[in-house]
């Protein structure tokens, strides 16, 4: 049973690998939140494995808090942004997708190096998907960083989170339960400041354009 | 134990009254009245542990103990003085149509929630707690530095959360990390992350995973501390927020991040049984000093230039950390109290000055000692605390500092020495024309609060000649601990 339990981890890793490189060339907002909650899914996905072939129960709880807050709760609160700050078919210029993707599978390589050392340690199933988790992390990175608008900032933003959450569940069979619930508070509460902060912006930029912010500076 | 939770109940309680109450005549009071509260709960739990030694409290999910106490005793006092400077500083925003109605509601409650999430970051004895209270006191002050709703604030606002955010995703990681090395020792309980469980099998941790679970908590931890390459959100958000929150910023929120990465380094130091947390830290505190002091003569904003100072001292603390032993340590935690008492003493004498000229270009600030000799004073006394003039206390936690640094690191003594001469040089230069000199500046229309700056200054000054002997006792214990 382990065995197939292994290898369906893996297709889930696998899977949030690939979204976080298709995130990182998607250029329409709304698609960007699809591939979001998309991610949701395989981490809950991936969660319920552990749990079931582990027997950790504790796993199916925050397995269903991922569930509430990155499948349903953050993509409804992103749509309804989107919708009223009428971004919803925005598509921005990417310049040098194909450069992003190179540097994109650098990151891979640096991430994987990087987690051999620590995934020998680990005696959880998914041991091999440290480094997948890492490399999430640093492609949602690279996207904040190679974005303009504030919206797919804040995605970028929240995927990063994302690949940490798998990083607990693969390397450790996930954070005690306060921890976890203290996290999704934050994130939550976060997202929600996220939303007022962006029709601050557009009020008195009328764009969600983030080069506006860039006047100040030491000189 | 039930002191803790007091302790924690009594802001988080003034959070959610003064969400309903914050915009009435007398919310400033009862903001002030709540920190007062805050405060005298936490010297009751000081007198405590100085009494009866580490408290452990409610299923050891918080742990006080030498090191951490004074932390809450000055979390507690500071944030008690910033209120009271914080009543005459709003109300004159408010006359001028900065601050209105719902705005003040914002800035009372999220005050009271921040200080909330400051003092359960120092007590809390779960280290994901702890990066669950660090984000939270992002979250909390984000919207008040964007709260003139400018766009350099709103600019600002942007970087801080954005920043801290990226930043303390790199914590959660190392925590993380860290979680998977405590783990394999102490089993998949819930006390895993309980530091004082750690600090037992510190020993036993893996090498390998601790190394890089301490390098991203420190720079996780570091970018709130505002350690160079990581500051860029600081200058920004302390120019650009109501000057009360700059004062908590610096004298608070900085000191906290920084007692984060301390209680961290003592685990990775006994699991590694090198001296690799020691040398990462004081690389990146000797870059914050010779950075920030090299900035500092490059700033107009006078809120922005002492932003720069603090990335400054941050960073002489880190270095003094990072070198360890009794004396350095002991240096380190006496900086950091006196720094903290300094930093927002001049924060409230600048507030005043920068409400009194009407902007914060330092060119344009004149002649404070004639229009408020007080303010003028209080700005004066306080640039020389902070720049290590004899007798305040930063010249006795200076000198230590660079006493330590000579004996144990003597190549960065000259280091140590240039940033320090150049930071001197760059801050007295500016602060000299603004207190003495011409002016027309009109007057305020609320009498300026500046009990609280002479107040910390008094206390700057004492510890500087004298360290009465329960507090040096403390610091000694605290400094032995850490080692």
């Amino acid at each position: 049973m382990g065995g197939y339990g292994t290898q369906i981890v893996n297709l889930f890793a696998a899977t949030l690998l690939l979204i976080a490189f298709a995130m990182l060339a998607q250029r329409r907002i709304v698609a960007l939140i699809h591939l979001f909650a998309l991610q949701g899914l395989a981490l809950v996905g991936s969660t319920v494995t552990v749990a079931w072939v582990t027997g950790q129960h504790h796993l199916y709880y925050s397995a269903a808090i991922t569930f509430a807050l990155k499948v349903v709760i953050l993509p409804y609160i992103l749509h309804r942004l989107i919708r009223r700050l009428n971004v919803k078919w925005d598509i921005e210029t990417l310049l040098n997708i194909p450069t992003m993707m190179l540097v994109g599978i650098v990151l891979v390589v640096f991430a994987f190096n990087l987690a051999i050392p620590i995934s020998e340690f680990s005696t959880s199933m998914a041991r091999g998907t440290l480094g997948i988790a890492l490399a999430c992390v640093l492609l949602s990175f690279l996207m904040m960083i190679t974005r303009s608008k504030a919206v797919p900032q804040v995605i970028g933003f929240l995927a990063m989170e994302n690949g940490l959450f798998f990083a607990a569940t693969s390397a450790t069979y996930g954070m005690p339960m306060v921890v976890e619930l203290g996290i999704a508070l934050d994130v939550l509460v976060g997202m929600v400041i996220l939303g007022v902060f962006l029709f601050q912006i557009r009020e008195q930029f009328d764009s969600l354009d983030i080069r506006h912010l860039e006047s100040l500076r030491d000189d | 134990m039930d002191v803790i939770v007091l302790l924690l109940a009594i802001p988080l309680a003034g959070g959610a009254i003064l969400w309903t109450w914050g915009e009435r005549e007398s919310a400033p009071e009862v903001n002030s009245a709540f920190s007062l509260v805050t405060l005298v709960v936490a010297c009751w739990l000081t007198a405590m542990v100085i009494e009866g030694g580490p408290i452990l409290g409610f299923y050891e999910q918080f742990f006080v103990d030498s090191l951490n106490v004074f932390l809450i005793t000055l979390t507690a006092f500071v944030g008690f003085t910033t209120s009271l400077f914080s009543r005459p500083y709003m109300r004159t925003e408010r006359d001028r149509g900065r601050m209105t109605g719902p705005r003040l509601r914002l800035y009372h409650s999220m005050y009271q929630v921040f200080t909330f999430t400051m003092l359960l970051a120092l007590t809390t004895n779960n280290m994901g707690i702890l990066w669950v209270a660090m984000e939270a006191a992002t979250l909390a002050t984000v919207l008040l530095v964007s709260v003139y709703r400018t766009a350099a604030s709103l600019e600002a606002a942007w970087k801080y959360f954005i920043l801290c955010g990226v930043g303390i995703a790199q914590a959660l990681f190392g925590t993380i990390l860290l979680y998977f090395a405590a783990e394999r020792v102490l089993g998949r309980e819930g006390n895993a992350l309980l530091w004082t469980h750690l600090d037992l099998v510190k020993g036993e941790l893996q090498p390998a995973i601790m190394s890089l679970a301490f390098v991203f908590l420190l720079v996780g931890y570091g970018t709130k501390v505002g350690l160079v390459p990581l500051h860029n959100w600081l200058p920004d958000a302390h120019a650009e927020g109501p000057t009360p929150i700059s004062a908590v910023l610096s004298g608070l929120l900085l000191n906290v991040a920084l007692y984060s990465i301390v209680r961290c380094k003592v685990l990775a130091d006994g699991a590694l049984g090198s001296h690799f947390a020691g040398n990462m830290m004081m690389g990146f505190g000797l870059l914050s000093v010779v950075v920030a002091a090299f900035f500092l003569s490059r700033q107009r904003d006078i809120k922005r230039m002492f932003a720069y100072s603090s990335i400054e001292h941050m960073g002489l603390m880190t270095f003094a950390f990072g070198m360890g032993g009794p004396i350095a340590n002991f240096a380190a935690l006496l900086h950091m109290t006196v720094h903290s008492l300094v930093k927002s003493a001049i924060f409230f004498a600048v507030g005043h000055a920068v409400q009194k000229a009407g902007t914060q270009v330092m060119e344009d600030i004149r002649g404070l000692l004639k229009v408020s000799p007080r303010v003028g004073w209080g700005l004066m006394i306080g640039t020389l605390a902070i720049l290590g003039m004899p007798p305040f206390g930063v010249f006795a936690s200076e000198f230590l500092i660079l006493t330590t640094a000579m004996r144990e690191h003597a190549w960065a003594t000259p280091i140590l020495l240039l940033a320090l001469g150049v930071a001197f040089a760059a801050i007295f230069a500016r602060v000299q024309p603004m207190v003495f000199g011409d002016t027309g500046h009109p007057r305020l229309t609320h009498q300026p609060a500046l009990t609280p700056v002479f107040i910390h200054l008094g206390f700057a000054f004492m510890l500087g000649l004298w360290i009465p002997p329960y507090l040096a006792a403390w610091y000694e214990q605290a400094a032995r601990l850490l080692r």
